[in-house]
């Protein structure tokens, strides 16, 4: 059989929900627009941390000195399990007439989400109460931009969750609601890449170099 | 017809988390047990990078040569502005470190 074609990014309503899917297009491309957007924004941290992490340690802690790679290695592993979980989570939106399994994988996706965040600010703390702060030098300044804006988003995402469960339970599956969690669905998952490039970047070339 | 699509879309959520977990782990046990020299081994970590971005982009946001609009060229352009952005940056502030030395 020959698959349908994509009309836009993620998962496709296509085959189960005609009228969702056919007035997605617009919204989610223009959904698409704003996360190319937002990673031209994590470009510019990339940048600036890529400059500063060997140049701007101001005689302070190297990376390897402050960086829990282990911590960060369960961090890497908690989102991308909780990126599978929502990618369960849309399929259950697409094919499961009733909201159970919906709302079952979007609460372990929020727990994973959750998870990760407590994680990182316990990681955070650890930098911090051994004098790693971001005033310290150039190099930590950056870190602390660079990840934290990624943990603000990734927060931005569990409190959207929170909503859509909200409206879940007031409106019910609309064609309304579908679409805001298939956009929280791609925030998610673009979420999820720009982690790996933290997690590579960042974390694994510090302790390498 | 919606069984099958099920399957497939099972499918690809299930080969792309898969895919995802070897190549976070292989990175990781490269820089653990320092496998290939100092260089190398940012290369190959660097790799393993781009090539899980792609593994998101296929099997996550089911980014392909069929998607309909110009999804796939959105994310090509910014691919592009990001490399000129982040790889001029590092350029020149490189650059500039090597003259002040």
């Amino acid at each position: 059989m020959k698959r349908q074609p994509l009309l836009h990014p993620g998962l496709n309503l296509g085959s189960t929900d005609e009228y969702s899917h056919d007035v997605s297009e617009p919204i989610i491309f223009g959904f698409w627009v704003f996360l190319m957007a937002d990673l031209v924004l994590f470009a510019i941290l990339f940048a600036t941390y890529a400059s500063m992490s060997v140049q701007g340690q101001a005689g302070g802690p190297t990376p390897i000195d402050v960086f829990d790679l282990p911590s960060a290695f369960i961090e890497t592993m908690l989102l991308l399990t909780s990126s599978i979980t929502f990618g369960l989570a849309s399929l259950a939106l697409k094919y499961k007439a009733d909201s159970l399994h919906l709302v079952f994988w979007l609460v372990l996706t929020f727990c994973l989400g959750a998870g990760f965040i407590g994680m990182e600010l316990r990681d955070f703390w650890v930098m911090i109460e051994q004098g790693a702060v971001p005033q310290r030098s150039g190099f930590l300044s950056s870190f602390f931009l660079l990840v934290a804006t990624h943990g603000i988003h990734v927060t931005a995402g569990l409190f959207w969750m929170l909503v859509l469960f909200l409206q879940l339970r007031v409106f019910g599956r609309t064609t309304e609601v579908k679409l805001r969690l298939m956009r929280l669905a791609l925030f998610w998952h673009m979420l999820d890449i720009v982690w790996v490039c933290i997690f590579t970047f960042v974390y694994l070339f510090g302790v390498a170099q | 017809m919606t069984d099958e699509t099920y399957t497939q879309d099972f499918r690809s959520y299930c080969i792309g988390g898969l895919l995802a977990l070897i190549l976070t782990a292989l990175a990781f046990g490269l820089v653990v047990f320092e496998v290939l020299p100092n260089f190398e081994r940012l290369i190959a970590i660097s790799v393993l990078a781009v090539a899980q971005i792609i593994v998101h982009f296929r099997y996550f946001l089911h980014i392909s040569w069929h998607s309909h609009r110009d999804d796939l060229q959105l994310v090509l352009f910014t691919s592009l502005i990001l490399f000129l952005m982040v790889g001029g940056t590092i350029w020149i502030l490189f650059n500039l470190h090597e003259q002040m030395m």
